[in-house]
């Protein structure tokens, strides 16, 4: 963290503005990251938090819903936060913030726009790294059973007897 | 009380899989009083251990031993490894079937004559026709239950149902109905009717569903004449100097080899591992594999013409709920060639909850044209296309001697090329299901690209003449007299109709037709 904040010369302060300023997605501390209301923290042992805060953000840019909150996102790739996988992580958001830098930003978080991020991946996306996130969100994020009710989604429904008298044909508009 | 048989008792027939053919094959001769040992490569697993969690249900059930893909088909793209969505256990893939129980058209059984010549296409005419299975498809649909027929009633229509019937009327679609399912419209053969619970694909917990795993397979034990052996792996079919099956070489659940004994081996393992099973035991006398002196072992692999059209709406449709495959249009598997393609096609309602829609949708895709579909997932409600597609000889499964499974074999190539009917019978369907919801005020609509493969057939065809197939009308395979195949690989063509009904019906008649011929001493 430390390397990181003097590379740019930013402080913890700076930091904190430069999330408000993308939309308040992240504060970023020693170890952790967690969400603007401490809602929810996550702790980051091998990776670098900046890092981890990062590839946050590109999960949501490649699976945006608005409705759906950080902390999910965040435990969709938490799991890349090990020995194995650090290295490869650091190298692809390392790649995601040199592409930020050719277009002028100070890193891929700091890339204001959803649709300039969303360039920066769609210029990648072939990458090994780009397709393990976006091949590990699909059940990593999808198949959180937190996250199902946010879509409507009821999941399990033989314990309550199915829909026999729970609405398999309740609609009236058709 | 389940028999239990000696490796060295030759007296035995030996089946390979519990599915629709094997499981149903195992109990029909079991009935008759034929001694049966029937080897299963996975385990058991009955409606108490089913689970209503997609990619849970998924580890439990799927058959995920590694494959290899190849050819033009989307599936090798986006599935490289799991050319198929087919299950490992005790009952086969009659746990994860949807239910439809279609009895085939006249003439597709005599697809050659009808059709006539297609460019790329291996077609033949089978050598039964509907007159000769209907006897058989009365029997099959008595044993599953299936609604509408028998004078068992409908099932009652979902949301799903609600919206693809009333798009179907607008565009002047005739034959819409809830299908006909072996889903127990109201209590039958000591299974209670369905409580629309979903997740028809994980396995039905309250076994309103028919499936092999919990009618035939405990069935067949109770006579004393079946013993099922249950995580056992055929790795090889052994035959003696006069060309006939002796025996097969398998991996028991312990991972010991050991070897049964057989007077007649049926192989009913799908599409892809029965013809798998068959190249994989060549010998110094059948040394392209066991009845393939026609050279059509493997070829010939069908898939059926598939694809989705999901649609978002602006109110809730809550498609999840309820049975899987809540309703059917038939209008298009007429033969009608005016429309471009020979054969027809079969639209079902198919619901997927939220992850598999996510996984399926649009496999491969992200950013918001994906997520803001995903984000109306509760409005959205949707259908499968399942019809006719062609046979060609170059679709097929060979072994492939670069990947090897955990007993050492080489694993099965799945090569699929979509022939231009094929795909001009997709686009036609992609249009005309679109059309569907457009019509009841979708806002907007998904033509999605096909899953892996529930419907594996024709890679060990029957044919009247030994030249053009591995087994005859009765699934005996033209080389060697004791041995049979059992499961959709003998399917000639694939018809329009989803394959399972076809599949039990044949295994019930080919089950009367062994014990026949063994009591008369010919086999």
């Amino acid at each position: 963290m430390k390397a990181t904040l003097d590379r740019h010369k930013m402080t913890r302060r700076d930091l904190l503005a430069r999330s408000a300023a993308i939309g308040g997605a992240f504060v970023i501390g020693a170890g952790f990251v967690a969400g603007p209301t401490a809602a929810w923290a996550l702790e980051v042992e091998y990776i670098k938090p900046d890092t981890m805060a990062a590839l946050i953000q590109m999960a949501r840019d490649i699976y945006p819903h608005d409705h759906v909150a950080d902390q999910f996102y965040a435990a969709a790739v938490k799991g890349y936060d090990n020995a194995d996988q650090a290295q490869m992580i650091e190298a692809g958001i390392a790649a995601l913030n040199a592409a930020a830098a050719g277009k002028g930003y100070a890193g891929y978080l700091a890339t204001g726009w959803e649709r300039d991020r969303v360039d920066i991946l769609r210029a990648q996306e072939d990458s090994p790294f780009f397709q393990t996130i976006r091949g590990g969100l699909v059940t990593g994020l999808y198949n959180q059973k937190a996250v199902w009710p946010l879509f409507g989604y009821e999941g399990e429904s033989y314990s309550k007897g199915g829909y026999i008298d729970r609405g398999f044909n309740d609609i009236d508009w058709i | 009380m389940a028999a239990s048989f000696d490796l060295n008792d030759d007296s035995v027939v030996v089946v390979i899989g519990t599915g629709a053919g094997g499981g149903v094959l195992s109990n029909e001769l079991a009935q008759k009083g034929v001694k049966v040992v029937a080897l299963e490569a996975g385990g058991r697993y009955l409606p108490d251990d089913y689970i209503n969690d997609e990619w849970d249900s998924f580890g439990q059930l799927a058959w995920t031993d590694p494959r290899t893909t190849s050819g033009d088909w989307r599936v090798a793209k986006d599935f490289s490894g799991l050319p198929a969505w087919i299950v490992k256990a005790v009952g086969g893939t009659t746990i994860h079937w949807a239910g439809a129980s279609l009895r085939f058209q006249p003439h597709e059984f005599k697809t050659k004559t009808t059709y006539g010549d297609v460019q790329g296409a291996n077609l033949l005419d089978w050598p039964i026709d509907l007159a000769e299975m209907e006897p058989w498809y009365e029997k099959a649909e008595t044993k599953l239950g299936v609604t509408r027929t028998g004078g068992r009633p409908g099932l009652p229509g979902s949301n799903n149902f609600k919206v693809f019937e009333a798009g179907a009327k607008a565009l002047g679609y005739k034959e819409v109905h809830t299908g006909r399912m072996a889903i127990n419209s109201e209590d039958y053969d000591d299974r209670i009717s369905c409580q629309q619970t979903g997740f028809c694909f994980q396995g039905c917990k309250w076994g309103a569903k028919w499936s092999a795993a919990y009618t035939d397979v405990p069935r067949g034990e109770a006579t004393g004449n079946l013993e099922v052996r249950d995580r056992c792996h055929v790795l090889k079919i052994e035959h003696d100097a006069s060309g006939k099956v002796t025996g097969v070489v398998y991996a028991d659940k312990d991972g010991n080899q050991q070897m049964q004994k057989a007077r007649l081996v049926c192989v009913a393992g799908n599409s892809i591992e029965s013809p798998r099973l068959l190249l994989n035991s060549a010998s110094n006398m059948f040394p392209d594999g066991l009845a393939n002196s026609s050279g059509q072992v493997g070829r010939n692999y069908m898939r059926h013409t598939t694809g989705s059209v999901y649609a978002v709406f602006d109110k809730p449709v809550r498609m999840w709920r309820g049975t899987t495959m809540a309703g059917i249009i038939q209008d298009e598997a007429r033969f009608d060639p005016s429309r471009g393609f020979v054969g027809g096609y079969e639209f079902e309602t198919l619901s997927l909850g939220l992850p598999f829609m996510a996984a399926f949708l649009d496999p491969g895709a992200w950013g918001r044209e994906f997520t803001t579909a995903l984000d109306s997932y509760e409005n959205m409600a949707g259908m499968w296309i399942v019809g006719e597609d062609m046979p060609q000889e170059t679709n097929r499964i060979t072994l492939n001697h670069d990947v090897k499974d955990s007993h050492g074999l080489p694993v099965p190539d799945v090569h699929f090329d979509d022939h231009p009917n094929d795909i001009a019978m997709r686009n036609h369907a992609y249009s005309q299901g679109q059309a569907i919801y457009d019509a009841v005020g979708a806002t907007r609509t998904f033509p999605t690209p096909p899953y892996p493969s529930t419907h594996n057939l024709g890679t060990n065809r029957m044919s009247a003449n030994a030249r053009d197939g591995v087994v005859n009308k009765w699934g005996q395979t033209h080389d060697i007299p004791n041995l049979f195949v059992s499961d959709g690989s003998q399917f000639t063509t694939g018809a329009a109709e989803n394959p399972t009904l076809t599949i039990v019906a044949l295994a019930i008649r080919q089950a009367d037709h062994i014990a026949g011929e063994m009591s008369k001493g010919n086999l």
